[in-house]
């Protein structure tokens, strides 16, 4: 195992979050146990307070998650010279079977404390917390993930033993290897690109539909997500290879270096925070006919679509121009 | 959205009032913080210029050193091997190369001796680093008397200092002539101490010198980028380990500042209940205390990494300088070049305010949810 | 306007040091006027206020607010409700020591985030009404007892509620000032403010300025005299 203090850090992050979420789920379990609005009992009281305190522990689980998976990332980068053969992050992903599964579950996590706490946000609206049980039940799945992150992040740290002889982006994402990751770089480049900005008129669409139809929210969560997924393919097949004006190099992680001005955290913050607030909009839109949400649901909904729009709009603009200014001739 | 900003606004406005009311309550906890990003990003700052130091260095040496092994230590390379050398496909040029240690014991230190044929020295010239002329006191134009193998006293002149713009290596190095050198050492002239190869297509380095281990069984071709591998894992274990050293730090400032965050003042407590009471949700409570930790964080955040950046880049590293660099007699002094690394400051982050806002977010809570009719009860 | 059914309030549920400092009460609140709750201490006339006022809720029976029932909403809507219908003077003045006298009474506005101006305004208009406009940027801990009291009374009105609670106000007060307040409170009721004082002070519940006096006695009503 190697000990940086990266590692240490990550570890460490990894160990509070999962920390704090089952101290949060804690609570939740006695509240699905326990809770009656309509009793003015102490317990009762007490339950409501503890309701601010896994709110807030969820928060810093996000936080904490946002910067795990930034720091993940970079730490792979950094230890790409430890490893025969890896030449960047996708490299050292690569040098044991968690190094994916980890970066996974952490875009997992950070997607559903992002959904709980828009949850949350809107649950407070409502004067008698309609969405208590979904709420706590979402936590009740978000809390084995968290601990499964763990595990498998300390399984990939305790498997990293430096001289292994790795693929680096250039074998995993190039046309000839086989696998997942190597189909998404071997993708055409027209077709891929026409799916690419097709999904942007779709995920506009079933927006605007959405924001008139309410009922549409499945349609919205599901295009949000599908996006996303699109986004990341457009990425790997040819998107990078425009930021890097290299036809071979398909990475999705060196965007984030300093040699190409960071540009990937202005492609990845909108297109993550799209996704996850496309995803949940759509997910909180069904509950607005309960009673006490009603009034909330329409306009929180609509404000949550609105945004999700508008970082999809982000992402899409930059990729677009980033294409435009490359020197990188790829379609013909 | 207006309504929003102004609520954040006013609760940055109580928030600092209160943090400058109770000024010597705070301080503390303040400069302990402070130390403890200064410590962490001295640690994180100091390897971080030392690696990219090295690699600096290693941008200009060979792709692939030949070494001759027998039985199994290193020995010297025969001549002969140059021509062999050179037929290897791939291989552009090859150059002997001619180095060794000498152990002074007036300094009790050892130098690094180099053959710098390019330097065109006469047999009894040499040019040495500014580290060795520091210590020795010497300067050009004076005389460094060494003691060659066969028992004499060998007199060489300083023709020059090396440039101290890379004084990691070049600290206690002694550059002299091939002549100079096989006299001191008694090295007949038909071998080298290794050779140097440059490969026309570095990515071919490897296949290289796979060939080399076939053509030259008793050889071991060494490259580059496994010399920058170990300078890496050394510097990420040196660093790994100052960095556990440092934990107990972290613990007892998570101590210390949840005990400051669960133990208010009576004084503290009767605010935050007039608070509830006057109409303040635990909500707005809670997001209070976030931005007091906030702004705390901040501070000591930023106060502790310009400190550190200071001394680390301006102010020669003293604190962690002999942990990072290794102990050796001859201490490079070496000035780094600052950069901003993004993997840091994550790190950096991770490590102060993390903590701090894990250790301090139960007592926050615990204070927001106080009742709002305990003052009337009171 | 305020409707209290067989309210009970219980501290320290199922523990030893169990507590019920209110019994079943049933009570109607109107509009207008002054209102005295009268008791001695320990009799259940303060909690029976803060469950008036929402600062608690009761932990058995209902309470409702123009027919809207408060008693099973969360401290969240709780705190909502109480800051946009009741203002609060208390016993001990209970300003926050260190800041000024605007910066107190601006702190009840600060959660709901009005433009800064339009509060300044609002806050500096009160000061104004009650004399103290002199004092504005002076710090609360050197301000009089009569001082202080139309601070925190000030505090009270700067989200312009409808009702006023005031809780003892006239016990660190001398007579002169007692009769000063309740002229004060009785203006402000006169103006169309709810107005609820508890006290045991008969100074208060024998002025002629009061609607109505309600006895409180170990958790119950023993009284409701209307004058």
């Amino acid at each position: 195992m190697l000990i940086t203090p990266a590692i240490v850090a990550l570890q460490g992050i990894a160990l509070s979050v999962a920390g704090t979420v089952l101290l949060a789920s804690g609570f939740a379990g006695r509240i699905l146990r326990r809770w009656d609005i309509h009793s003015g009992s102490e317990l009762q009281l007490r339950m409501e307070r503890q309701t601010y305190l896994i709110s807030t522990l969820l928060g810093f689980a996000l936080g904490a998650e946002l910067l795990s998976l930034l720091l993940f990332v970079h730490t792979a980068e950094s230890l790409s010279s430890q490893f025969v053969g890896a030449m960047c992050a996708t490299g050292v992903l690569n040098v044991n079977a968690f190094g994916f599964p980890t970066l996974l579950l952490k875009i997992a996590v950070f997607f559903l404390a992002a959904l709980w706490l828009l949850l949350n946000r809107v649950d407070n609206r409502g004067y008698d917390y309609p969405l208590v049980r979904v709420k706590y039940g979402l936590l009740m799945v978000i809390a084995p993930l968290t601990v499964a992150e763990g595990v498998v992040q300390t399984s990939y740290f305790l498997g990293l033993t430096p001289e292994v002889i790795t693929s680096c982006c250039g074998s995993l994402f190039s046309s000839e290897s086989k696998g997942v990751a190597a189909e998404l770089a071997g993708l055409p480049p027209w077709p891929t690109l026409v799916l690419f900005y097709g999904m942007a008129g779709l995920i506009l669409i079933a927006g605007l539909l959405f924001l008139r139809w309410l009922r549409l929210g499945p349609l919205f969560a599901t295009s949000s997500l599908l996006g996303f997924g699109v986004a990341i393919t457009a990425i790997i097949a040819f998107l990078s290879l425009y930021v890097y004006e290299n036809p071979n190099h398909h990475c999705p992680f060196c965007l984030l270096k300093v040699g190409y001005d960071y540009v990937g955290y202005a492609l990845y913050l909108p297109l993550f925070a799209a996704a996850a607030l496309g995803l949940s909009a759509g997910v909180i839109a069904p509950f607005r006919r309960i009673a006490s949400l009603q009034a909330v649901i329409p306009s929180e909904v609509r404000q949550l679509t609105a945004l999700a729009l508008i970082g999809f709009g982000l992402f899409y603009a930059l990729a677009t121009w980033l294409m435009l200014r490359s020197n990188l001739v790829l379609l013909g | 959205m207006r309504a929003f900003l102004e609520r954040q606004r006013y609760l940055i406005d109580y928030t600092l009032a209160a943090l400058l009311r109770r000024k010597t309550r705070n301080l503390g906890l303040l400069l302990v913080y402070t130390l403890l990003v200064f410590l962490f990003s001295s640690v994180l700052l100091l390897s971080q210029g030392l690696r990219r130091e090295a690699a600096t260095l290693l941008q200009d040496a060979p792709e692939v050193i030949v070494q001759r092994l027998v039985a199994g230590r290193h020995d010297l390379a025969p001549a002969a091997w140059l021509d062999r050398l050179r037929r290897i496909r791939g291989v552009s040029a090859v150059q002997g190369r001619l180095w060794g240690y000498y152990y002074d014991p007036a300094v009790k230190a050892n130098y690094t001796l180099m053959v710098a044929p390019e330097r065109g020295l006469a047999a009894d010239e040499i040019v040495v680093g500014a580290a060795l002329a520091r210590v020795r006191q010497i300067g050009v134009g004076d005389y460094l008397g060494l003691r060659a193998a066969n028992g004499q006293p060998l007199p060489l002149k300083i023709t020059g200092l090396l440039e101290s713009a890379s004084e990691l290596l070049s600290a206690d190095l002694l550059l002299l002539s091939e002549a100079g050198y096989r006299a001191l050492f008694a090295i007949p002239p038909d071998v080298y101490t290794d050779v140097a190869l440059t490969v026309r297509n570095p990515r071919e380095a490897r296949t290289v010198a796979e060939k080399i281990t076939l053509a030259l069984p008793d050889s071991r071709p060494i490259l580059r980028a496994e010399i920058l591998r170990t300078y890496d894992a050394v510097f990420n274990w040196r660093e790994g380990l100052a960095f556990l050293t440092l934990g107990a730090l972290l613990l007892a400032f998570m101590i210390l500042a949840w005990d400051k965050a669960a133990g208010l003042s009576a004084e503290e407590k009767r605010e935050i209940g007039i608070l509830k009471a006057i109409g303040w949700e635990t909500g707005d409570i809670l997001r209070m205390k976030l931005w007091e930790g906030a702004l705390l964080s901040l501070t000591a955040f930023l106060a502790g990494y310009a400190l550190a950046w200071h001394q680390v880049f301006y102010a020669g590293a003293a604190l962690f300088g002999p942990v990072l660099k290794g102990w050796a007699v001859l201490y490079p002094e070496l000035q780094l070049t600052p950069a901003v690394d993004m993997q840091l400051i994550l790190v950096l982050l991770a490590v102060s305010v993390l903590p701090y806002i894990v250790a301090t977010l139960i007592p926050i809570w615990r204070t927001a949810t106080a009742d709002p009719d305990a003052v009337m009860r009171g | 306007m305020i409707e209290l059914t067989e309210v009970s309030k219980t501290f320290n549920q199922n523990q030893p040091n169990e507590c019920r400092a209110l019994r079943g009460v049933s009570l109607r609140l109107e509009r207008g006027g002054v209102t005295v709750f009268k008791g001695p201490s320990g009799s259940g006339k303060t909690t029976l206020l803060t469950l008036v006022g929402c600062l608690a809720r009761p932990t058995a029976g209902r309470i409702a607010l123009d027919g809207r029932l408060l008693s099973n909403l969360p401290e969240r809507f709780l705190t909502d409700v109480r800051r946009h219908t009741f203002g609060f003077v208390f016993q001990q003045f209970n300003l926050i020591r260190g800041l000024t006298v605007l910066e107190n009474v601006m702190l009840p506005a600060y959660p709901l985030g009005r433009p800064h101006r339009e509060l300044m305004d609002a806050a500096h208009a009160l000061l104004d009404r009650f004399g103290l406009a002199a004092k504005a940027t002076s710090k609360v801990e050197w301000l009089s007892g009569g001082e202080a009291q139309r601070t925190a009374l000030a505090r009270a009105l700067i989200n312009d509620p409808a009702v006023l609670i005031a809780d003892e106000p006239t016990a660190n007060l001398d007579s002169a000032l007692s009769r000063e307040v309740l002229a004060l409170l009785a203006e402000l009721a006169a103006q169309g403010r709810t107005v609820f004082i508890s006290s045991h002070d008969p100074l208060v519940f024998e002025a002629t300025q009061i609607n109505r006096v309600i006895e409180v006695h170990d958790g119950q009503i023993a009284g409701d005299r209307r004058c």
